[in-house]
């Protein structure tokens, strides 16, 4: 039967490449790489990575990074969610946000960038009667040693991210009902949620949130961005490693990519104590009897911080969209003298090939990654089991960093001559779509309301019949909506674009990042502008193709 | 002549071990065999094992057949099993004559006949002229009609009624309860009905079983 495979195929596929790429990671990080005539078994590659320059430096960065990322993020969201869900606001906050999400990285950082760069759109709102800056004053906001501004562009992403996570988990929970609970003990919003509410809620977004922190600590596309140069974090660093024409940079590389793995694992790690610190947290509040009535003050703070991180992202689209269409555009000028569209004709072919490789990736990766998430649920349904400790390894894509183990899929892909072939390029995207293909389908097909199935067989309808006209049509929403996360997903991937592309291949994600060093910011408004443009064209397809099919039944409108 | 009609031959039901239901009956056509008891005693799980749709988790065994074939040993979609649950599941994506069509059967050939087929059974249940309509539209004694005219459209050699009336206002659920009986009977359609309101039971005048009690 073919839904049997379904499951077979998809585990075999995320925990395939990530088993073979962290063998190729971690087989040279000892010496053993028989293509360079690497045979002994060594420890020498350690010693060369430990003695470059400032290598803890990077650490501690990447460390930093990724704990930051998830406390900022994670305390905006848990505290925004406490003081406002279930109001009106919240709702328009979330509608506002949510679009947010399908944004790939790296447009968020460019956004960012073009915003609070020294001659950035704030910089030249204020300049000159605020600031009396003339020129471009000689700050390093963006590229800042020590990471803020990296910091800030994956937080600013990462928020729509816990938000919506957090979202999907709350209808377990009873808010409305423990709210006035709460409240008729007399406990503040804040502290009635965190204390009554929050540990069931983080129970289910836990895994979201170490895959924020194992992003975090291994990003390469928002660090060459917004990161650190001198030193930059650890992946960046071993991405210029890996990309180093001198082969026996290899081992390095994956001595580096071994100790990136032990970096995300050291991050985790102290993120768990921070979560006993946390729940002890709540214990002790509710010992002393905390009730925060007076929690307007906090409330106020968590709005104003995540309308901050929203529309600092909107604002800096916004920006990075007139460049694009920018003529002379002198500092401080808060507008371009004029407009002109030279910068996109002038980008056009050479934009060409990577956006006909965005498309075709992302729409293989999506179809491939529904189906197979498709067959999945179908199986499971058969089965009446829903497996708990798979769930775990759709995550594995998530939780293991990128750089450790696609680095090494890089080198098999070398050896099977696939290195920047579209093949290669849509299985590399297929493990990180497919997670997030299965997750998005799996609440609402099983929300689908099965009888239909029983009524169907009743009429003599066999199953594939009964998928094909019944199901399938009634969830056509949901499963467009599956894919438009998908391809956002796609669109979005840098390094394992880059790193299976080898560079011969390239999409939107990674041409537009490999221009952000060229500093043509024209350009990169028009490359960025695309980034944003894609996701939003999925998005458009999914609400409308199914509100025009079935525009004639009520009962198909949202 | 005793092969006319729904035979259930040690039909049991069983969840971990325990026993739900066991049934041993004959419904003959037209007649209506009435299932009775509590909530999670077993009664959707007996409509669910004759329709081919038990939840894994149950274990069931013995045989059901109707004039002479046993449907249990068939797959679902080959035994012709009509049911009514208490929604009337009309397909939102389909027409009102869009899903009587849906349900008519294969043997029935042609455009326009299997349209005329469609728009005689609205007729039957007092919605003609309606097979344009979108399901969403009508009112809940409408839907529940069409449900009725749709199971009745394709030809099923027994019916299963899941508490179909539970959700209807009292003065439809009466005149539904009769539409129901009467078509059955005028189909010759054995019928096995699980509820728990008495006058379903009474309503459908023939015999009625009463389990985990």
């Amino acid at each position: 039967m073919l839904t049997r495979f379904g499951p077979l195929i998809t585990i075999l596929l995320l925990t395939g490449p990530i088993a073979f790429g962290l063998a190729g990671t971690v087989l040279p990080a000892f010496g053993f790489l028989p293509v360079l005539g690497g045979m002994e078994l060594t420890l020498h590659h350690f010693r060369t990575l430990f003695s470059q320059p400032a290598i803890l430096t990077s650490v501690a960065i990447s460390l930093t990074a990724g704990l930051v990322t998830a406390l900022f993020s994670l305390g905006v969201v848990v505290l925004f969610v406490a003081g406002w869900a279930g109001t009106r606001l919240f709702g328009r906050v979330q509608h506002l946000v949510s679009p947010l999400l399908s944004l790939p990285h790296a447009a968020a950082a460019f956004a960012l960038a073009f915003l609070i760069a020294p001659s950035g759109m704030v910089v030249r709102l204020l300049s000159p009667e605020l600031t009396g800056w003339e020129r471009p004053p000689d700050l390093l906001v963006v590229h800042d040693p020590m990471g803020l501004s990296m910091m800030a562009g994956l937080i600013v992403k990462e928020i729509p991210f816990l938000l919506l996570i957090t979202l999907a988990a709350l209808p377990q929970v009873q808010l409305k009902e423990t709210r006035m609970l709460a409240a008729s003990m007399g406990y503040g919003r804040v502290a009635g949620f965190l204390l009554g509410l929050w540990p069931a809620v983080y129970r289910q977004i836990r895994l979201p949130v170490f895959a924020v922190i194992a992003f975090a600590t291994s990003v390469v596309d928002v660090a060459l961005i917004l990161g650190p140069m001198r030193p930059s974090p650890l992946a960046v660093r071993l991405v210029e490693w890996m990309n180093d024409p001198d082969l026996s940079m290899r081992y390095l590389a994956s001595a580096g990519a071994l100790l990136q793995l032990g970096v995300t694992a050291a991050a985790l790690g102290l993120w768990m104590g921070l979560e006993r610190v946390g729940r002890i947290m709540c214990i002790v509040g509710v010992e002393m009897g905390v009730r925060m009535r007076r929690d307007a003050l906090l409330r106020g703070a968590a709005l104003l911080a995540m309308g901050l991180a929203a529309g600092a992202v909107f604002a800096g689209l916004a920006t990075l969209a007139l460049w694009s269409f920018a003529g002379l555009w002198q500092f401080p000028d808060a507008l371009p003298a004029s407009f002109t569209l030279k910068s996109w004709m002038r980008a056009l072919p050479r934009i060409a090939e990577p956006l006909y490789t965005t498309l075709l990736a992302g729409l293989l990766a999506t179809l491939i990654a529904g189906l197979l998430a498709i067959l999945c649920l179908i199986r499971e349904e058969e089965t009446g089991r829903r497996p708990r400790r798979a769930l775990m390894l759709l995550y594995l894509p998530l939780l293991v960093p990128q750089v450790a183990f696609v680095f090494g899929l890089q080198l098999f892909l070398v050896y099977a001559d696939l290195l920047a072939t579209l093949p290669a390029l849509v299985l590399a995207h297929l493990v990180f779509v497919m997670p997030y293909a299965y997750l998005a389908l799996k609440d609402p097909w099983y929300a689908f309301d099965r009888r239909y199935n029983q009524v169907a067989a009743g009429f003599g309808k066999g199953r594939w019949r009964r998928f094909a006209l019944v199901r399938l049509p009634m969830m056509t929403r949901a499963v467009l909506a599956m894919g438009a996360i998908g391809f956002a997903v796609s669109v979005g991937l840098y390094l394992p674009t880059v790193l299976v592309g080898a560079g011969r291949l390239t999409t939107i994600t990674s041409e537009a990042v490999a221009l952000a060093s060229g500093g043509d910011r024209r350009i990169v408004g028009v490359y960025a502008f695309w980034q944003m443009l894609l996701p939003m064209l999925g998005f458009g397809v999914a609400t409308l193709v199914p509100a025009l099919i079935f525009r004639r039944f009520r009962g198909m409108q949202v | 002549m005793t092969k006319k009609g729904l035979f259930l031959d040690g039909v049991t039901i069983a969840l971990e071990g325990r026993v739900l239901v066991s049934l041993t009956r004959r419904v003959a056509p037209g007649e209506v065999l009435t299932v009775m008891g509590p909530s999670g005693a077993g009664k959707s799980s007996l409509l669910a094992y004759l329709g081919g749709f038990l939840e894994p988790a149950f274990t069931a065994w013995g045989r059901a057949l109707v004039d002479g074939v046993e449907i249990t040993a068939l797959p679902a979609e080959e035994r012709h099993v009509g049911i009514l649950f208490q929604d009337p599941l009309l397909f939102p994506h389909m027409s009102v004559a869009g899903n009587l069509m849906f349900a008519l059967p294969e043997s029935v050939k042609g455009r326009a006949e299997r349209t005329r087929h469609a728009e005689t059974a609205l007729a039957g249940v007092e919605m003609a002229g309606m097979g344009d309509r979108d399901p969403a539209t009508l009112s809940g004694g409408q839907k529940a009609r069409v449900a009725l005219a749709r199971v009745l459209v394709s030809e099923p050699r027994m019916l299963l009624l899941d508490e179909p009336f539970s959700k209807l206002d009292m003065e439809l659920r009466q005149q539904m309860r009769m539409l129901v009986f009467s078509k059955a009977r005028e189909s010759g359609l054995p019928v096995l009905l699980v509820t728990h309101d008495e006058a379903d039971a009474k309503a459908a005048g023939g015999e009625i079983v009463r389990i985990g009690e």
